[in-house]
């Protein structure tokens, strides 16, 4: 035995190493029929990647997606405006690393891979400005790192107050860059035609405002007072039970018979409300899941502590309840942001309602299967890292629960 | 010590109904200042259900309750009143497992008696000293042993600094290895002076530290005593029979 080797008598567990042969006869040989199986599904596979992959590097046109990247993603936002997309962006970027490089861990990876793949990308062939705005993108995460790692150093309430307060601002000073405020900057005109960043504007204030609002109604479902109850409850029953996109298209065209004529709210904003209360009569069913789950011990411990029942609430009960049940807050979240691509339904010229007026151009006829390539690797790809983000969040929180 | 105190509990003629069940029959017990007060009793005989009224996790439906001489009624500001006074342990210990040994200490101090955070961790670090697990501060209660966590929900309702404090069988869920390290705690904390309510089937910890030994039966008190005419000089029929079977 080696010397460095400290002496015990514990086992090892055994390692056990299947040959490959054994694998696959254990595994997918073992009948007649499963070998028939194997066989046919492994034609099957083999002929629709051959045909895709055909397809893909041959025949696509996907000279279609660099060509309308800029309408795919904004829409009919005029060009000379664009600043204002990218600011936002840089901004975004600037917090996330701030936050990042504050408190490392799950925050300090985002701001990496912002900083990291803004740089990336900013090596792909786009036109110069476009690269030089990625790349600003890049350089404020990371200088937003670099500040993060600073403010680190100093421990000041301020600090994070601050820091706080300017996410809880990203939001509504986004919006109002967009759009425009009054004499200071220009109000752009054609709100309901900016492509993709309406499926991100949606999926973001539905996802910052649906959550609260479901937490609200779900303890309301809860309430002692019959009242309150009996309002939530039929809500979340009421709004469960129609499909969304007959509430868009009440949203879009009902309510302009129902309101009186000086009301009028903007088309968009009646989509996002909808959008909106929809995901929030679900959320509320998936909190009303996690508070089901607390034991009453939790409730009696904190009272007989002297807590009053907001205080158990905020400080005892939501903080588990909402923990217990992240997959369902994170699957909602996805489902929400697929679900803005409905907003085509209602005349809004969404990212997907695009790609089909894309193909409508002459010169672009037929390539709506690489443009919903395109549409689907992007939903994808934002769609996993949210699923990706929500399970280190979980295993972030399980910290010490067995 | 002084035997003229004040009485820190009063109970008269509390009564108790889950639906039609009858669980409290007028209870009538006074609880002195610094007294140890052991209940005992078959299960379901209402013991737990008594000591849960005193900080009103249960609502008593006749008769009265005054602590430290809060009487308990509807009005929440006296039930928070008394509920800061009271500390209480569980069977099933209730520590919050979100947050840290330290935290579940330091959380009502900060958010009921707006206490510095500082000053709560000094807390805290004393607590856990006095409770002879100083070291865990850190840890979630799912990483500590039964007996520690049921220390850290005793070291929990200290950090109030109540004048009583109630305990509701804090040994009943414990590995009998871990027993004593309870039972010591307690005992210590008798020592010093506390005034006591204990729900437990320990009849050596009661020998030991009660000053009384109060028996329920079928929602009813039916006997009080001091340990030695509790155990050796029972006047009730149920009491012996209890006592024959628990003593055997």
């Amino acid at each position: 035995m080696n010397a460095n080797t400290p002496q015990t008598n514990e086992l090892a567990p055994p390692t056990e190493r299947i040959p490959m042969i054994r694998w696959l006869h254990q595994n997918l040989f073992n009948s007649w029929f499963n070998a028939i199986l194997t066989v046919v599904a492994t034609i099957v596979i083999a002929a629709i990647v051959f045909g895709l992959g055909h397809w893909a590097l041959t025949a696509a046109r996907w000279e279609v997606i660099p060509a309308n990247l800029k309408v795919l993603f904004v829409g009919t936002y005029p060009a000379e405006q664009l600043w204002r997309v990218w600011t936002i962006l840089v901004l975004i970027g600037l917090i996330t690393g701030f936050s990042g490089g504050r408190r490392s861990g799950m925050m300090g990876r985002i701001a990496l891979v912002v900083s990291g793949g803004a740089v990336l990308l900013g090596l792909f062939p786009f036109p110069l400005g476009t690269r030089l705005w990625i790349l600003g993108v890049g350089a404020a995460a990371g200088g937003g790192i670099g500040l993060g790692l600073l403010a680190k150093t100093r421990k000041s309430p301020w600090i994070r107050r601050i820091e706080i307060g300017v996410w809880l601002a990203s939001l509504p000073v986004s919006i109002l860059l967009l759009n425009g405020i009054g004499d200071v900057l220009p109000v752009i005109e054609g709100r309901t035609q900016w492509g993709f960043l309406l499926n991100l504007l949606g999926a973001i204030a539905g996802i910052a405002l649906s959550l609260p609002i479901g937490i609200l109604l779900a303890l309301g479902r809860r309430s002692k007072l019959p009242a309150v109850r009996w309002v939530c409850t039929a809500y979340i029953e009421i709004i469960r039970g129609v499909p969304l996109i007959s509430l868009l298209f009440m949203a879009s065209i009902m309510l302009q018979l129902l309101l009186p004529d000086h009301i009028r709210p903007d088309l968009l904003v009646r989509a996002m409300v909808t959008i909106i209360a929809f995901s929030a009569a679900y959320m509320a069913e998936n909190v009303r899941g996690g508070l089901q789950a607390i034991p009453q011990g939790q409730f009696e411990a904190a009272y007989a502590l002297g807590l009053g029942k907001v205080l158990t609430t905020i400080l005892i009960i939501l903080p588990q309840a909402l923990r217990a049940v992240i997959p369902a807050i994170v699957g909602q979240f996805i489902a929400l942001f697929k679900d803005t691509t409905l907003f085509g339904f209602i005349a809004i010229l969404e990212l997907l309602s695009l790609s089909r007026s894309v193909v409508g151009n002459l010169e672009w006829r037929g390539t709506i299967f690489e443009l919903y390539v395109f549409i689907g690797i992007l939903f994808w790809t934002l769609c996993y890292s949210m699923s990706y983000v929500g399970r280190r969040i979980e295993r972030t929180l399980g910290v010490g629960r067995q | 010590m002084s035997k003229i105190r004040a009485s820190m509990i009063v109970c008269q003629d509390v009564h108790k109904w889950y639906g039609d069940f009858h669980a409290l029959r007028g209870v009538s017990l006074t609880v002195a200042q610094g007294e140890v007060v052991v209940i005992c009793g078959p299960s379901g005989s209402g013991k737990s259900t008594f000591i849960r009224t005193i900080n009103r996790l249960e609502e008593h439906q006749r008769g009265h309750i005054t602590v430290d001489g809060i009487e308990l009624t509807h009005d929440l500001r006296n039930i928070e009143a008394v509920r800061r006074e009271v500390g209480m342990v569980f069977q099933q210990f209730n520590l919050f497992p979100h947050l840290t040994v330290q935290q579940n200490i330091t959380l009502a101090p900060i958010w009921v008696l707006k206490m510095k955070k500082s000053a709560a961790n000094e807390i805290a670090t004393q607590l856990l000293e006095r409770v002879g697990i100083p070291e865990q501060a850190d840890k979630y209660p799912g990483q500590l042993s039964g007996g520690q966590q049921q220390r850290v929900v005793i070291a929990r309702a200290l950090a109030m600094s109540p004048k009583i404090m109630l305990f509701d069988e804090p040994t009943s869920a414990l590995d009998p290895e871990m027993i004593k390290e309870v039972l010591d705690v307690m005992k210590e904390l008798a020592h010093s002076g506390m005034t006591m309510l204990v729900v437990t089937h320990e009849m050596g910890f009661a020998r030991e530290v009660a000053d009384r030994i109060a028996f329920f039966d079928h929602g009813e008190l039916i006997e009080a005593n001091t340990p030695e005419a509790f155990f050796e000089n029972p006047q009730h029929d149920r009491t012996k029979l209890f006592l024959s079977q628990i003593l055997q």
